[in-house]
């Protein structure tokens, strides 16, 4: 089924397949940066899957890994299609495998549609994972000698420095728990004794927080205890302090770091797919034209086809130098310099 | 040296040529890698200026970015000429500049030799910067009224946290300082007032820490007043207790991080000049070759002039190689040793050659 109805003569189908070699390219790198998307939000999701209860979901991450390399290896089998596609021995050779290859690429197209689907809609599932794990850890933040959650005080810790939040909505939250360890209160003290027995539950709860709420920004020494106690600090007004501690709330601020790396994937995801529907109508003209005028093509083709692919192929190095410092590609420069000795050696110049 | 012996037919000719244009444009990527370092060094420097009385030296910095643009110009120089030196009637347009562009790269890889040289050296003088500069920022902790001073309280919390240090050597320099404003405390407190007047300078002095020496890994809640009191806590020994607040002081933090830069940096810079050595060699013996076909009187000039600058370098190299080796470790020195046998034994052999 053609989907363009221009004729291609033989000069359009060389710089067809010379635009076609670049794109497939381009969308090899695009595979690559996928790929490396998927393995850094896996590490994310890992670093801090203490205070999402150890139970968030690796679903997008992994199908992210899976389509990087599927896009890197498709998208150069089919370069290397359209580079052999202007030689017709080469192409002859290749040409069983376009049919399956063709309907491999629509399932994989369906594959990133999915992809972007869930890209955007797992963020709930993030949020309500946010949400249950930070009230578990703030509950657990005392508990530094339980195996298995004494590590959950760090965690906290440095969540509340790096995200600049304080508590799972806000602050308040911390008036709720008892976040000091039985360890450390002396119970023979009257204070504590009263604060304990003030609950239902013999909690020893405080108007305070710990000291990773403190926002560096405040222009006076950070206050931590009393927080509601006007008359405990000099100058100091709770209801209209606002450097003193962070406000925001844990849970939005980690969620909408997460949120922005899933809607960055996203993005990428719809342009990759733009990138592939794309590339599929030209590369099927180009070999399908090639198929009915297989016949016309001589010795000539192939001269034309070696000269235009030479100045791309110096600008790739030019531009892709590290790349092809690893690529197989160095092959062709070597190709460049043993032509030039062919020449050279047949004027016989320098001899 | 089985190089110099063999006739230099126009495969092995080529091949040369091959090789060095192929060096060269390594070498573009080197100089580009020297100038990322140099503009990385100068920002994280420009980060931290607060804490260095605005007064630190730019002079490394700068050095590195200039030798990076510069390395990138010769390189991509040497490259094209390399490129066109076998077409005959395009190297005619060249064969005047080979000379000077010859002494230009011995001469820049002197100069590459002296950067990585001052970037292990510069480490010193940055240490009294860093002494000085972190005093007074603790002394202007309390500050934050006071315009172009007003920033410093957040700058040294967020360094404490973002280094894992306390104060200028431990923690106890902030028992020596008032670090809370007297905006903040209530003189006709009898408490204030007997700190106060407790010494000489009529400072607020307490045995307590900013929360930024806090230690998130601490198993108790962090203890910031009231350090030395073990009775104010329950359960409290200062003298046993290690996880509470950070132990190192900034001064020691600081400078390990900023010599770790500089070493690195100046260990890559030692190894872009190993790299320019060799290709300049290489260069050199792939004129040779043009010229031994070409059978130019140039040859001679040529000669001279390479014996110069071969001497020149290997002399550069000798004093600096035994320089360098007094003042690093010896795996820098064991790489530059190495090289510089190569060098000896290269210009003396071509020499014999050519005569």
């Amino acid at each position: 089924m053609p989907f363009l109805s221009l004729k291609f003569n033989l000069q359009k189908r060389v710089k067809l397949a010379q635009g076609l070699w670049m794109l497939y390219w381009l969308a090899v790198i695009v595979g690559i940066i996928l790929f490396s998307l998927g393995i850094f939000f896996k590490i994310e999701l890992r670093k801090r899957s203490e205070i999402m209860d150890n139970n968030e979901s690796h679903l997008v991450p992994n199908l992210l890994i899976l389509v990087g390399m599927l896009s890197c290896g498709l998208n150069a089998f089919g370069g290397k299609l359209c580079h052999d596609s202007l030689d017709p021995q080469k192409f002859s050779k290749m040409k069983p495998m376009l049919r399956p290859y063709m309907l491999l690429c629509c399932g994989f197209n369906v594959l990133l549609l999915l992809l972007v689907l869930l890209s955007f809609l797992m963020q709930f599932a993030v949020y309500l994972t946010l949400a249950e794990g930070l009230k578990n850890a703030i509950r657990f933040y005392k508990d530094t000698d339980t195996p298995g959650r004494c590590f959950m005080k760090r965690t906290l810790d440095m969540t509340q420095i790096e995200f600049r939040c304080c508590g799972n909505n806000n602050f308040r939250d911390w008036f709720e728990v008892q976040w000091i360890s039985n360890r450390y209160l002396d119970m023979s003290n009257d204070v504590v004794k009263d604060r304990v027995l003030s609950n239902v539950e013999g909690k020893y709860l405080m108007d305070s927080v710990p000291f990773s709420c403190c926002n560096p920004g405040s222009p006076r020494p950070c206050i931590q205890h009393h927080l509601t106690n006007n008359s405990a600090h000099y100058d100091y007004d709770h209801r209209t302090e606002e450097l003193n501690i962070w406000n925001r709330g844990c849970r939005q601020a980690v969620f909408s770091y997460y949120s922005g790396i899933m809607n960055s994937i996203g993005a990428l995801l719809i342009f990759t797919i733009v990138l592939e529907v794309r590339l599929r109508p030209h590369c099927r003209s180009q070999s399908v034209t090639c198929v009915l005028k297989g016949t016309e093509l001589d010795s000539q083709t192939t001269v034309t086809y070696r000269n235009h692919f030479a100045l791309p192929f110096f600008f790739w190095n030019f531009i892709l130098f590290p790349l092809r410092l690893i690529a197989v590609s160095m092959q062709q420069k070597r190709k460049q310099w043993r032509e030039i000795h062919i020449l050279l050696v047949e004027k016989q110049e320098l001899l | 040296m089985a190089l110099l012996v063999v006739k230099f037919d126009l495969k092995k000719r080529v091949k040369l040529a091959q090789t060095v244009w192929f060096m060269y444009w390594f070498a573009v990527l080197a100089g580009i890698l020297v100038l990322s370092l140099g503009l990385f060094f100068k920002i994280e420097l420009r980060k931290r200026s607060e804490l260095m009385d605005n007064n630190e030296s730019h002079f490394l910095p700068n050095v590195l970015i200039a030798m990076g643009l510069i390395a990138c110009g010769i390189n991509a120089f040497g490259g094209k000429v390399c490129y066109d030196s076998l077409d005959p009637t395009k190297f005619a347009k060249w064969k005047p500049m080979l000379k000077t562009f010859l002494v230009f790269c011995v001469g820049f890889n002197a100069l590459l030799i002296v950067t990585s040289l001052l970037c292990f050296i510069m480490r010193i003088p940055l240490q009294f910067t860093l002494a000085e500069g972190l005093k007074n920022g603790m002394k202007y902790y309390k500050d934050t009224d006071t315009p172009g001073r007003c920033y410093m309280k957040r700058t040294l919390d967020l360094m404490q946290m973002e280094f894992r240090c306390c104060g200028n050597d431990n923690y106890r320099d902030w028992f020596e300082i008032q670090w809370v404003s007297n905006r903040y405390l209530d003189f006709s407190a009898k408490e204030v007032k007997d700190r106060i007047g407790s010494n000489v300078d009529g400072q607020y002095l307490m045995d307590g820490v900013p929360f930024s020496c806090c230690n998130p890994s601490s198993p108790r809640p962090c203890i910031q007043y009231q350090m030395t009191n073990n009775s104010a806590h329950y359960s409290y020994d200062h003298y046993t207790e290690e996880l509470n607040v950070w132990r190192r002081g900034c001064r020691d933090a600081l400078l390990s991080y900023y010599g770790g830069i500089m070493n690195t940096i100046g260990a890559l810079v030692l190894l872009v000049t190993m790299l320019e050595v060799t290709i300049s060699c290489l260069l050199t013996v792939f004129i040779q070759s043009i010229h031994i076909v070409l059978q130019n009187c140039f040859l001679s000039e040529i000669s001279d002039t390479l014996k110069r600058t071969a001497n020149l370098s290997l002399s550069l190299f000798c004093f600096l190689s035994v320089s360098l080796s007094s003042t690093h470790t010896y795996t820098h020195t064991h790489t530059v040793m190495g090289t510089n046998r190569q060098l000896l034994v290269f210009p003396s052999d071509l020499m014999s050659r050519l005569m």
